[in-house]
């Protein structure tokens, strides 16, 4: 997998550079105009925000209930994603909404419990760096309950009252705005992935130097 | 005369602002709300999503710096520690 982080990298950056060509192309949503071109950018981050949020989960459980050691370095890993992909989901939100709903936030579901998730990822990675011997596993219980966050999240569009648009919207995209959001969203993949594989690889070496130091004071 | 020259200029540097002050326009006596935004007041939507695509681009070669960095330093340390071993 790391053979393929570098080609990842490359071909993420040069799509994400001929990214606003495709998007100018695509033509403006009816009531929002040229703002819900934020759209492309916001959509991508924010599903790998949830995805994150998972696979940190998945990966915490692994660790909490197999004693697998590799899965932790996976959760630390995606967490830290979790947190890249979702500065970049409220930063572009407000920005989309300034403009859409003439406000830069609203409490609502959506927001209310994306925000929290984001703080959860935040308090999980200061957890880890400073809470001392059993962070790890403290950590990983909070993992899940960041994971359980997700659908609550997903749904809360079409079930509460909000101004953010429901996930009826993605499914139903005329041919020429889901060209650009699918491409976007590969390069945002791409990425997602080829960092994943490098945080999760420095992680491995700082558990392989840790126990370097430890066989050393042992000899 | 020396007295009256300072009188006069006394009484120009008082008028000066109190004249200015007339050709202002009346404060308001209330608020009105309006339901749209004025037009000179609105944000250009190209300028919000300039700002997008650019925060994406810096805080994603934020981060590829960053991690590099890190790889970097502990690859050296893992390199010197293995070196070190008998």
């Amino acid at each position: 997998m790391r053979k393929l982080t570098t080609p990842f990298i490359a071909v993420s950056a040069l799509m994400l550079l001929g990214a606003p060509w495709l998007i100018n192309a695509a033509p403006y949503e009816s009531t929002m105009g040229l703002v819900q071109k934020v759209f492309y950018f916001h959509f991508p981050s924010a599903i790998l925000f949830l995805t994150s949020s998972i696979l940190c989960g998945v990966h915490s459980f692994r660790f909490l209930f197999r004693k697998n050691q590799q899965a932790d370095a996976w959760a630390l890993a995606s967490a830290e994603l979790g947190l890249l992909f979702g500065a970049v989901t409220l930063v572009t939100g407000p920005l989309w909404a300034r403009k859409a709903w003439g406000v830069w936030w609203v409490w609502d579901a959506r927001l209310t419990m994306s925000l929290v998730l984001w703080m959860m990822f935040a308090a999980y990675l200061l957890l880890r760096k400073y809470g001392g011997p059993g962070s790890d596993r403290l950590g990983a219980g909070m993992a899940l309950f960041g994971m359980a966050n997700v659908p609550f999240i997903y749904v809360s569009v079409n079930v509460w009252r909000t101004l953010h648009p429901m996930t009826t919207v993605v499914p139903r995209l005329p041919t020429d705005m889901g060209i650009p959001l699918w491409y976007c969203f590969t390069a945002f993949t791409m990425l997602f992935i080829a960092l994943l594989s490098l945080r999760a690889n420095l992680e491995h070496q700082r558990l392989r130097v840790e126990s370097l130091y430890l066989a050393e004071d042992e000899g | 005369m020396r007295q009256i020259r300072i009188l006069t200029l006394l009484a120009a540097i008082v008028a000066v602002p109190t004249a200015g002050h007339a050709a202002q326009p009346q404060p308001p006596k209330e608020f009105v709300p309006v339901d749209t935004i004025p037009a000179d007041e609105q944000i250009p939507a190209i300028n919000l999503v300039a700002a997008a695509y650019g925060f994406v681009w810096v805080a994603m070669l934020g981060y590829v710096w960053s991690l590099a960095r890190r790889l970097k330093t502990v690859e050296s340390e893992l390199h010197e520690l293995e070196s070190r071993r008998p």
